[in-house]
């Protein structure tokens, strides 16, 4: 069995905490307790209140709306998934890219009576730049439009129609009632037109990314360990996670940024050496001579590099109330290195909706730019769209210690 | 490569809470790993072998005791420090209590676990922790969903739900002021089933509690509760003896029992598929209202 991470995307009552309710719900992932619970709760047109399962804070049950990021799980015999429900309105680009950071695939819902609405825009552009490699578009509330095929495919045509100028490599649409549960977990009988899979069929069956198969090997170094016993006197292993591709005894191994050289010597686990070691395990990696090697540092194999640069050009998402301004230094985490940097300028920002490129002086919150960052000391990194575990980014503002950026490297 | 490298649900749960425990490790200067012999925590451990060894774990072992817990679980606690040959700091709830610092509860069912909190955070600045490794899982409850992986407490070690920081992709901003703390929950994405598979996989002990045995209870609001020193019995209670197990293990006045014939990790499992009630369906604490975790966890709760 294996993951598969999405996030839920689509404007305010276009029905997601519905749609979560009931896969929660018919594929009977929510327990009698939880029900009985959003029983006492009280209905909505004469059933219970699925939207109830995912507003966990008080303040999002008085206000009925979704303030922050909740995870769902809920898996069948083929799969374990995990939900990041997004709020659709407030702060909605920050909460959007934090969920879809985690993801594997999005879902973006369209109310069926609205079509295709700005907020499809800005969710579908948000999911084109952190580049999930699926887009689920669910056509729901057919229920309110008589269940019409020309309906769904009227939105289907003017979705693709937006959607070719953005980087979707898979798109596919649904026509759905979360309410009802039409084609959620079982096939519609309403719309007899409809010859494709259910939603949670679907989603079971889809075929996952990973960076497992990665030509490029690389692995974060997150801490040296030393335990200096009697018995381990010389042992100095490097503990990471290996990010993308795989790493074997015996490959030459370059150490990023300094460039100095070594060979695997070992791979260590807790259950004993291994020959091989794929993305994403967390192994420990000896290597053959004593070289300076610490936190921070990558290692990666021989003639595969990455780009190791203090020059940097990225997209960033702004998350902070006070703006962003061209000057002003943060600190930038990236895999497992911390360093200063300065934003040297905003070259444009997007308008989400429009894809439109505007000058201005400043990023505010849940504004989109592109930037150029100068580093106080050399970074290693992959572009964003070939391994996104080496090509993301926060900004942390040292003064307040908030993160106040997510960025994609270019 | 071939798609036979993909690693299981259970092998990428694993990774990622080793990263996240070396994080810690990395990020904090005086972390610490909650314990409290319960099957989340015991996991905890178990994966902290898996993130450090053959070095020391970079923190203690710390236990915040109510006083009201089973013996079962502290003889556990004991033995499992003892043979991993880890440091171990247990503070009592009782002492707080005693210097007027915490308050017990009044009533028929009064429970411990709020003022908990009260021992959490004196421990907390007699060590200067900066970090709190909890076993704590967003399945468990629905505030707990929306926590983050390292969730920032203020000095009152308070949790405000609507100003946490965005966490993007494994990227973990431990950046903290002085007084400040983090509570890191490196599981959060293991549901209740998720952890037992990772039990059977690893062959990781528990203590008896979790098997199903023979016990004293009472029936309490529906719920079914071992009788102890702890709770007070009156004329309405019946004290009858049945096969129960533990689903969860807390205090003693607080934790229900489940009748249960489960006495291996594969019958639970088996259980566990079939239950239609949650784990946290038999903490007392819970169905107080709403709320009732949001609450204690804005008040430093872990």
């Amino acid at each position: 069995m294996d993951i598969l991470r999405f996030i839920t995307a689509g404007s305010v009552d276009d029905g997601k905490s519905t749609l979560i309710g009931r896969l929660l719900y018919d594929s009977k992932s929510i327990f009698q307790d939880q029900l009985e619970a959003i029983e006492r709760a009280g209905q909505v047109n004469g059933q219970i209140n699925l939207a109830l399962l995912t507003d966990g804070l008080k303040a999002e049950r008085e206000q009925g709306i979704t303030i922050d990021i909740a995870y769902k799980y809920f898996s069948t015999p083929k799969r374990k998934f995990i939900i990041a429900d997004a709020p659709g309105h407030v702060q909605y680009t920050r909460n959007m890219v934090t969920g879809a950071s985690n993801s594997d695939l999005a879902i973006i819902l369209i109310d069926a009576r609205k079509g295709v609405i700005e907020q499809t825009f800005r969710h579908s552009y948000i999911v084109s730049l952190l580049r999930l490699p699926y887009v689920v578009v669910c056509v729901n509330k057919m229920d309110l439009v008589e269940f019409s095929e020309e309906v769904f495919l009227n939105i289907q045509k003017q979705y693709l129609e937006f959607a070719k100028d953005l980087n979707l490599k898979s798109i596919h649409f649904l026509p759905i009632s979360a309410l009802n549960g039409d084609n959620v977990v079982e096939p519609s009988a309403s719309m007899p037109w409809w010859k494709g899979k259910s939603l949670l069929h679907f989603l079971e069956e889809i075929e996952i990314h990973t960076e497992e198969e990665s030509p490029a090997p690389r692995f974060p170094v997150q801490n040296v360990i030393r335990p200096q016993t009697t018995e381990y006197h010389d042992y100095r292993g490097y503990a990471g996670q290996i990010r993308s591709g795989h790493f074997t005894v015996g490959d030459s191994i370059t150490v990023l940024p300094s460039g100095l050289t070594s060979k695997i010597k070992a791979i260590d686990t807790f259950d004993g050496p291994l020959t091989t070691a794929y993305a994403p395990m967390s192994v420990t990696i000896r290597l053959e001579n004593e070289i300076d090697v610490s936190r921070g540092d990558m290692l990666v194999v021989t003639g595969k590099e990455p780009v190791v640069s203090q020059d940097l050009e990225a997209y960033i998402c702004w998350m902070d109330q006070k703006v962003m301004t061209p000057g002003s230094k943060y600190l930038l985490r990236q895999t497992t290195n911390a360093v200063k940097v300065s934003i040297r300028s905003l070259e444009y920002r997007v308008e989400t909706s429009t894809h439109e490129k505007k000058e201005q002086p400043n990023l505010g919150l849940n504004e989109i730019g592109k930037v150029t960052i100068r580093t106080a000391k050399p970074v290693a990194y992959d572009p964003y769209s070939k391994i996104r575990g080496t090509g993301s980014f926060v900004l942390v503002d040292e003064g307040t210690n908030q993160t106040v950026a997510a960025g994609m490297l270019l | 490569m071939t798609r036979t490298h993909r690693l299981s649900h259970l092998d990428q749960l694993e990774s990622e809470a080793i990263y996240i425990l070396r994080e810690v490790a990395a990020q904090f200067e005086r972390p610490a790993l909650l314990f409290s012999g319960g099957k989340d925590s015991i996991c905890l451990v178990h994966l902290a072998l898996k993130a450090f060894r053959p070095g020391k774990f970079p923190f203690p072992l710390v236990h915040i005791d109510t006083g009201h817990n089973f013996d079962e679980a502290l003889q556990f606690r004991d033995a499992l420090a003892d043979r991993i040959g880890e440091k171990l700091i247990v503070r009592y709830v009782q002492d707080s209590i005693d210097q007027g610092k915490a308050v017990e509860e009044k009533g028929k069912f009064p429970s411990r676990n709020a003022i908990q909190a009260v021992t959490l955070l004196d421990t907390i600045a007699e060590f200067k922790f900066d970090a709190c490794i909890g076993g704590a899982r967003r399945d468990e409850e629905k505030a707990r969903a929306k926590e983050r992986i390292f969730s920032v407490r203020d000095e009152f070690g308070s949790w405000d739900p609507k100003l946490q920081r965005p966490e993007l992709w494994n990227i973990y901003n431990g950046k903290i002021h002085v007084g400040e703390n983090v509570r890191v929950f490196p599981i959060s994405n293991w549901t209740e089933l998720d952890v037992w598979e990772y039990i059977r996989k690893e062959k990781i002990e528990l203590p008896s509690l979790y098997f199903s045995h023979q016990r004293e209870i009472v029936w309490r609001e529906e719920l079914v509760f071992p009788v102890s020193k702890f709770i007070s019995l009156d004329g309405t209670d019946k004290v009858e003896t049945r096969t129960v197990r533990f689903r969860t293990v807390g205090d003693m006045t607080c934790t229900a029992a489940v009748e249960s014939e489960a006495n291996s990790v594969d019958d639970i499992i088996r259980e566990i598929q079939i239950s239609r009630t949650t784990e946290r369906g038999s903490r007392l604490d819970d169905k107080r209202s709403e709320a009732a975790m949001e609450e204690r966890k804005k008040g430093g709760y872990f």
